[in-house]
Parts: structure tokens; sequence; C-alpha cells
């Protein structure tokens, strides 16, 4: 799922400027995260008309990132939007695009921030799992990500700052590497990590577009 | 700054400035950069060691200036955001002053797919405008990019930085410059100059906004050495803009090499006359022995 953040109210209410303004929220992981669903939604807009700003609608989109989803959930506000100056997404950075790819006649505004793909640990608690780094190498670590688990990316780990299991870089993060490292010492398999790890082929991150 | 460049003297002089690009070489040894060294040495004003360029492992630029420095020549840095994130950057820039070096030019880098390892992972921390704003801040305010102070010596740049002054939106083009000065850029070598016609409203413009006042420009001047290179840069070098009438000189001439050396002796002569070019920079990839003759039937020789 993709994690977001909502982005301060003092920001958003800066960017919404005078307005008016149509909200647009997400049914999908910003509903999930509490970013974007509609009982965020519906708040954000009692704090916009708190400070004087008109809504002139709002809509939860199935999910933001469907491009002619969007098309036709959003074609009954059509007058709504045509009344707005900027439309405010709360979705993540996908969403907001994708409404920017539908009108580019309005001021879009982000009022979430994206940060990672990762998973619901317990509710309200959301872990990053994955760099998409275009190709897999989940089968060499016991299915444990050190792309985007370890801040180094490391593939040759652990490094020499894990103590007691915990990263060097953020206490609260378990170092990957020693997850990886009690996995096989179970398995009785310790011996897989004398192998060295050949350098990441970055490239297949580069794509920007598949077609099926 | 507290001790100029010889390119710098040239320029805030008013002299017709010409810098010459030297590559480094696939591997280790130093007498592959003094002896193309030897041949251009004394004609031009600084000499650029290009970093990495087109994203094909070489020398690094910064042992290439050392080498030029010891060879009695100035040099000019060239540092692009591919390969460094901006600790290394700035790092490598107090580096590169401590020994002596004085010109540097910022780039944001061509992109590591087109080089020999595109399974690398590009790192572009920072683009060059940000590189160029870091630079000047360290010189003139003697601060770091997160806004520590440098303890032991602010250093010493002559900053440069590059112009396209044909890549599309050419709208955009000459804004992009001027926010380049406004970065901190002190001179700029431009893309190499086929389409004068371009580079012409380019300069216009340039000059009707007074900013050649504010910054050298030098044009860049890149020698056709053959057909097939000619072909390569005009459909394969992305931001290259060579017009179709000296694609067709070159196809047609029964010695493209001469026929390519004529077109940028006359480029050079008309680019002279532009108003506000205030020098030339050769690139004359895999022809630096060319650069000699070039200079001086263009009249751009002997050096001051």
């Amino acid at each position: 799922m993709i994690i977001t953040k909502q982005k301060k109210f003092e920001e958003i209410i800066k960017s919404v400027d005078k307005g008016p303004v149509f909200i647009v929220g997400c049914n999908e992981c910003a509903t999930l995260c509490h970013t974007g669903g509609e009982e965020e939604v519906l708040e954000m807009k009692k704090k916009i008309e708190e400070n004087n700003i008109n809504v002139t609608g709002w809509k939860i989109l199935e999910p933001a990132c469907h491009l002619n989803n969007d098309r036709r959930l959003l074609k009954p506000y059509k007058a709504e939007i045509e009344k707005s100056k900027n439309i405010l997404v709360l979705a993540c950075g996908n969403g907001v695009q994708t409404i920017s790819h539908l009108y580019d006649n309005k001021d879009i505004i982000s009022g979430n921030d994206t940060l990672f793909l990762g998973e619901i640990v317990r509710a309200n608690e959301f872990d990053k799992r994955c760099n998409m780094c275009g190709e897999c190498l989940l089968d060499l670590f016991e299915g444990l990500c050190p792309i985007s688990r370890c801040p180094k990316s490391m593939l040759n780990g652990p490094c020499g700052g894990s103590v007691n299991g915990k990263c060097e870089v953020d206490k609260n993060l378990d170092c990957i590497w020693d997850e990886i490292y009690k996995r096989l010492k179970k398995k009785g398999r310790l011996n897989q990590l004398n192998e060295i790890q050949k350098p990441k082929d970055w490239s297949k991150s580069l794509d920007m577009k598949r077609r099926i | 700054m507290v001790c100029k460049s010889n390119l710098q003297r040239s320029l805030d002089e008013g002299l017709f400035a010409v810098t010459a690009e030297i590559g480094p070489p696939k591997g280790s040894d130093p007498e592959k950069i003094t002896k193309k060294a030897e041949i251009v040495k004394g004609f031009a004003d600084a000499f650029n060691i290009t970093d990495n360029q087109t994203a094909v492992v070489r020398m690094s630029s910064m042992a290439g200036c050392c080498i030029l420095l010891k060879e009695k020549m100035e040099p000019i840095l060239q540092m692009t955001c591919r390969d460094r994130n901006r600790i290394a950057l700035q790092s490598d820039i107090l580096g590169a002053s401590a020994v002596g070096i004085k010109n540097m030019l910022f780039l944001t880098g061509d992109h590591q797919s087109f080089g020999n390892h595109p399974e690398s992972k590009g790192v572009f921390d920072i683009d060059s405008m940000q590189l160029l704003q870091m630079v000047k801040k360290m010189r003139d305010d003697g601060i770091f990019q997160n806004g520590d102070e440098i303890l032991a010596k602010n250093p010493d740049v002559f900053v440069g930085a590059a112009a396209n002054p044909f890549a599309d939106p050419f709208e955009l083009r000459v804004d992009r410059l001027h926010k380049k000065i406004l970065a901190g850029a002190d001179f700029i070598q431009t893309q190499s100059v086929y389409n004068l016609e371009k580079f012409q409203v380019w300069m216009d413009e340039v000059c009707s906004l007074g900013l050649d006042k504010k910054i050298h420009i030098l044009a860049g001047v890149t020698p056709l050495k053959s057909l097939r290179m000619t072909e390569r840069m005009k459909f394969h070098v992305p931001g290259v803009d060579i017009p179709d009438d000296i694609y067709n000189i070159m196809k047609k001439a029964d010695d493209p090499k001469s026929k390519g050396y004529e077109i940028a002796v006359n480029l050079i002569n008309d680019i002279k006359k532009i108003r506000g070019v205030h020098g030339i920079h050769i690139t004359a990839l895999f022809w630096e022995d060319i650069v000699p003759s070039l200079v001086k039937e263009t009249g751009i020789y002997p050096r001051y």
C-alpha cells in the first residue's frame, strides 16, 4: 500500500489561498492511512470553511489513481469544479497527478506527503517494505528486503553499526540484516551469506511506462 | 577572489578567451594527458578536463587537473552531479582549491544510461543550479550547503556553467542562463554551436537583457572529424543542433576531415563577430592536435 501523511493544515490552507476549493479523496490507500478517506475529507472541508474559504464540493475517488474512473466519477461534479479555483487532493502523489492530468486550468494542491510502499502492521501503524527498484531480489534474502529496509541498501550486510538488532541510523528500526541473519541461522544456512552479492542493476528501476 | 586565474584575468580585461577540452584516458597512465597537453599548451587560456563525460569511466578530472598544473598549464575542473552527492561535491571543491585549481565548471551531468555502466545508480542529489549556488556560498560567504561555517579558508573558484542555446523549449533558454547567473556562474561554456542563426537569436536576447555584461559567454565549437561523427552528433547526441546544410556538406565531402576543419574555422570567424561573445571553447573530441592550427588560422592566437 502507498503510505501517506497529511501535510500540516497551515501549509494546506496557505496553498488553498482564497479558494474556492474542491476536495478530492481516495477510497483505497489514503482511506486506510486516514489521510484522504471520507472522514478526513469532511474534516478538511470543515476546517477550510472555518477559515472563511468556500468549499464548492468534494468526492472520494475509487481510487484516485485511476484516470478513467476519475473522469466518470467527477462528471456529476462539473459545476462544483468549475466554480473552484483549486482542487485539493488528499491522496498519494499519483492521485494528485491523475487529477492534474484531468484539469489543466485549475491549481492542483497536494494535501498529503507520500512516504513509501509499505505494510499495515496493525491499525495506524505502517512499515516500509519496498523501493520499487524494478528487479526483486527477495529470494536471496529470505523474503526480507535490504534494498528498502536497510538505510544503506546493503546487499552484503550487516554493516558494523547494528547494535542488539537495531539499526545505527534509527534505534527504533530493526536491522533488517539482523533479521536475515536470524532466519538463515534457524535454517542452518548461514553459509549463504558468504557469497558476495554482485552490484545491483539499478537501470531496472528507470522504467517510466509499462504497457501490456 | 584572492588570486585570479588566467582565464578570469583575460576575461575581466575584455580579451577574447580561448578554452579547450582535454579528455582524460580510460586508464591511469598520466602520459596520456601530458602528451595531449604538450600539443595544445599555449594555444588556450585554460583547459577543461572532463568528469567521466557521457557517463563513461575515465581518469578523474581532479587528477587530470593536477597533471596539467605540473605541466604549468591552467586547468578547468569539471564536476557533475551524477556520481557524487553534496558531501562529496563540497569536499572535492575544497580539495581542488587546495591544490591550486582555480577554474571549475559545474554541470548536472549526462545520465548514466548513456554511458558504459548503465546499471549504475545515478546520484543527482542536487542539480547544476543548486551546485552553482552552493559553490558561490562557499566562496563568497564561507558557508557549506547546510549553513555550517567553513573553518579553514574559503575555496577560491572562478565558477563556470554550461548553457545550451539550442534546447527546447527555446523560450526558456535565456531565462535559464539568467538563473545560472543568479545562482553564481561567472562564465559559461555553451553547447557546440553549428546553428549560427539560432545562436545569434539567443545571443541577441542575452544582450538585450544586458546579461552579456554580467557573465562571460564562451561559445562552444566542436570540429566535425568525420561523417560518422556528424551523424552521431546530429541524430544521437541530445541537445546538439546540426543544421541540414552542414550535414549535407559533410555528406558530400571527399575529405570530410578537412571539410569539418573548414566548417570549424568559418564558425569561429563568424562567432567572433557576434556581440556579447567573450570567447571560444574548443572541444576537439579525439582530435586535440587540430587545436593549434584552428586558433592560429582564426586569429585568436597568440594567447595573452
